[in-house]
């Protein structure tokens, strides 16, 4: 086992190092500098353009810049947002939360539902419901999320009223500072009548949106592994001891059922951190998505590769984990002595 | 699932409905800002969205009317101009006070000479304490050409500012309202320096303002409280929140459900939409910009006037505004747009005339076809939605005057820097106005700038020039208005640019705002503004 983790780790090394490179390269392929894309009509003078290029070391030759980079990476600095001055760590972790919390809200949804539904469907399966959750889920997974989180605005918000249109909490009614980061939790804290139920409310579909595709994913991956696990010799058995229906399905099938579905979930959190950019563009959730996408438009290198290759390592690790966890529940797999 | 998730969502959202409908006890107005500022220091920053996040912290020593660009007093209360123009003194306010508590700063002393002096010292001296913090980007200080005017800038008492220029030059009055001229406390400054912080100077501000910072979350919020101190138009509402919504559709939605009371530009396929709708109000004018497509005038034909004539002839103007604006633009026959004081209305347009464009290129010896190059920008500006659009509706037109245009663009920085160069036979641009001195603007015209670059026509004429220079010199307004009136006149006749348009600025709240005046600037303000 142990043998197996360190090699897992060791094989990491070599992502990590084509991550960096990659994303220090497609930055500056990107045409314009940090400091041209800052300036309008006035233009800049030639000899403000080569102070500030050579402040943010930018007259390097490209190899030494990346050498640099790694350098500071290797201490631990990733360095200073180009637009805000800020450490792009702080920054980060500023963020994060944000997006951890709708990340974990997105998952938990698509979970909750994906796995009953999947079950059901295969325990009926060609059932009228089979046929409209299958079909549901294709949709599901093939819907832009851009377009999916715009239409529920439009009905569930402007429609109906039954959700806010973003942000993270009623601004008008309610002020506190952030301790943790997760909105759910200060306004817990924060002592404030309904600010947890605002902060809630107002999670609601930016969790929806961001869970649709795990959703569609777990609830189809769910349903063809319970469907191979029913037709196994020991669940006939199960039932031909005579055991309710609902046990054969929840103790003896489900579980097995689930190892596969296991994997699949851990695979959903790389996709649901890319799918966290572009909800949080559209819920103006404060989180790393967001921030990413602004650190394109202004040509912020330090911050861009930073964000990148923390969230890039987060994936990592999260598949890494996956790994393990999957070798825990699944005696069959042996991780190589 | 649809409809699982469907229910979901509305049973949650009404418990929440029932729950979170609480009082509330102090009056907030809500704005739905663009995005997050750069910093809070308006000296750093560059974009419309951080200076209207600082501005409600920072006064300056002059200042814009609300709603206008006319100066008057600030944190100066007067000053004299003496010395032929060259030497400004300024009689500061006295009794200002800066804010308190905020990052655990307590002033111990009100505003004064020292704190204009850090705040201009801060942006022009290399070796001043402050200058290279947060990374020492002052791009409007120098992009004002405030280190080529500046001579001196000193005390003579705690209120008086001597600045000596180094050549007269008025339309500075109108920089110093400007924001990166706001006036910081140069004792906050020394504490944060004592404290070894002093990047906090530019992340929590502290200023004289008619609102005090409370907090920034970035991407998410920025939160002000009410001056009760302040010496100018006080603010109405007790807390100023801006609600960081970079998506338009998403602002627009917001604004819908009163959310937010104010929304910053909203897309112009709403405006009908927006107009419908009883719970908000529309407001517009047309801003401080204009597009141009100007001839480079050192390239045979366009070193003939009657060629720039036939080619300002050439071009159907509301065909343009119709469908490159789609109504959020007005056309332009001046350089200056019609909010700016001199505008001159006497001035006649070129009407859209192609046979007459042609009879001027027959007249003027040239032969068709001709072929020309027709640069188009490579990136929305805000006085030029879509410059591709533009040029294939300009090209359309041309053919028909026996001209083949060839369009060519580049990246934005190399467009901009090989149209500076004069590398381009014709090309789109535009200006968006800093101070609101017309100088500003006739500037672009300038023999200086046709050197410097910024006049992308390199066009050269003494009789404009000349009036362009005085006017700098004189601080009487009638005399410039005159001045400026007949450079309109000579530019309209000599045609080194077709005018295209000045963008209309439309502004969205709800109903219940009152008091707002919109500015030409393109910038939000706060103060003197309610919600019933």
């Amino acid at each position: 086992m142990i043998k197996f983790i360190l090699r897992r780790l060791l094989l990491t090394i070599p992502t990590f190092i084509a991550l960096m490179f990659v994303t220090f390269i497609a930055i500056r392929l990107v045409p314009g500098d940090p400091v041209e894309v800052r300036t309008g009509e006035h233009g800049i003078s030639p000899e403000r353009l080569a102070y500030f290029r050579h402040e943010l070391g930018l007259d390097q030759p490209v190899w030494k810049q990346f050498f640099d980079y790694v350098w500071h990476l290797l201490h631990g600095d990733f360095g200073v947002s180009l637009s805000s001055n800020e450490k792009v760590l702080t920054e980060f972790l500023s963020l994060f939360p944000a997006t951890l919390e709708l990340s974990i809200a997105g998952i938990l949804f698509a979970v909750l539902l994906g796995i009953p539904a999947g079950v059901f469907a295969a325990v009926k399966r060609g059932s009228w419901f089979d046929h409209t959750l299958m079909g549901a889920a294709v949709a599901g997974f093939s819907m832009p999320i851009f377009w999916w989180g715009l239409l529920l605005i439009m009905l569930v918000s402007e429609g109906w009223h039954l959700t806010p249109v973003s942000g993270r909490i009623d601004m008008i009614n309610f002020y506190f500072e952030p301790t943790t980061g997760f909105m759910l939790i200060d306004s817990l804290m924060s002592d404030q009548k309904g600010a947890f139920l605002s902060a809630l409310h107002h999670l609601v579909l930016p969790m929806i949106v961001l869970g649709t595709v795990p959703l569609a994913v777990i609830a189809r991956m769910t349903r063809s592994s319970m469907l191979e696990v029913l037709s196994e010799d020991y669940v006939r058995t199960a039932r031909a001891k005579g055991l309710s229906e609902f046990r054969v399905i929840s103790l003896h099938a489900l579980r097995n059922a689930l190892i596969p579905v296991v994997t699949v979930v851990g695979l959903q959190v790389g996709g649901l951190l890319a799918g966290a950019v572009l909800t949080e563009t559209i819920f103006s959730w404060p989180g790393v998505g967001k921030w990413l996408i602004e650190s394109i438009g202004r040509r912020d290198y330090p911050a861009l590769q930073g964000g990148i290759l923390l969230i890039s390592s987060l994936v990592i690790v999260i598949n890494l984990l996956v790994d393990l966890l999957y070798g825990a529940i699944n005696p069959r797999i042996r991780h190589g002595g | 699932m649809f409809k699982l998730s469907l229910k979901l969502a509305a049973s949650v959202g009404l418990v929440a409905m029932l729950v979170g409908a609480t009082a509330a006890s102090a009056k907030t107005l809500v704005y739905c800002s663009e995005g997050s500022p750069e910093s809070f220091t308006p000296a750093m920053n560059g974009t419309g969205t951080s200076f209207d996040a600082d501005r409600p912290v920072f006064d300056k020593l002059t200042a814009f009317e609300r709603g206008g660009t006319n100066v008057g007093p600030g944190l100066a209360t007067s000053w004299d101009v003496t010395d032929g123009g060259k030497t400004l003194t300024f009689h500061l306010r006295k009794g200002v006070k800066f804010h308190s508590g905020v990052n655990g700063f307590k002033p111990t002393r009100d505003f004064n000479a020292d704190d204009v002096l850090f705040s201009f010292n801060r942006q022009w001296k290399p070796d001043h304490p402050y200058f290279k913090v947060s990374g020492g980007k002052y791009d409007y200080f120098n992009d004002m050409d405030m280190p080529a005017l500046l001579d001196t800038i000193e005390k003579t008492d705690d209120y008086t500012i001597v600045m000596k220029l180094k050549e007269p030059n008025m339309p500075i009055l109108a920089n110093l309202a400007m924001d990166f001229a706001s006036i910081h406390s140069a004792e906050y400054a020394d504490f944060l320096m004592k404290a070894g912080k002093p990047e906090q100077f530019d992340q929590i501000p502290v200023g004289t303002g008619p609102f005090i910072f409370v907090t920034y979350q970035k991407d998410a919020m920025i939160r002000f409280k009410k001056n009760a101190d302040y010496f100018g138009e006080k603010a109405l509402v007790d807390d100023l929140v801006f609600a960081i919504t970079p998506d338009p559709t998403a602002r627009l939605a917001k604004l819908k459900a009163g959310e937010c009371h104010f929304a910053i530009a909203p897309r112009p396929a709403d405006l009908e939409e927006i107009k419908k709708d009883k719970s908000l109000s529309l407001i517009s004018q047309s801003g401080l910009n204009v597009s141009y497509w100007a001839f480079n005038t050192e390239k045979p034909p366009f070193d003939k006037k009657e060629v720039r004539q036939a080619f300002n002839m050439a071009i159907d103007h509301d065909a343009i505004i119709k469908e490159v604006f789609l109504g959020s633009g007005t056309s332009a026959k001046n350089l200056i747009p019609p909010t700016l004081w001199s505008y001159n209305d006497k001035v006649p347009s070129y009407s859209f005339n192609p046979e007459k464009a042609k009879a001027l290129l027959a007249s003027a010896g040239v032969t068709t076809p001709l072929d020309i190059d027709l640069w188009y920008l490579p990136v929305q500006r805000p006085y030029n939605p879509n410059g591709k659009r533009m040029a294939e509706m300009m090209q359309a037109d041309l053919a028909k005057i026996g001209v083949n245009a060839k369009l060519v663009t580049y990246e934005w920085g190399e467009y901009r820097k090989r149209m500076q160069k004069g590398e381009h036979m014709t090309g789109q641009l535009g200006w968006t106005g800093d101070n609101g001195d017309p100088d500003n603007f006739f500037f672009l015209r300038g023999c200086a700038a046709s050197k410097g670059g910024l006049n992308v026509t390199k066009w050269c004429n003494k009789e404009y020039d000349d009036r362009l220079n005085k006017a700098k010199s004189l601080s009487d307004i009638k005399e410039r208005t005159k001045l400026y009136e007949e450079m309109q006149v000579i530019e309209q006749e000599e045609a080194p640019d077709m005018k295209i348009a000045h963008s209309i600025v439309f502004e969205a709240m709800r109903a219940e705002v009152s008091g707002y005046k919109q500015s030409p600037f393109g910038s939000h303000e706060f103060q003197g503004v309610d919600v019933k």
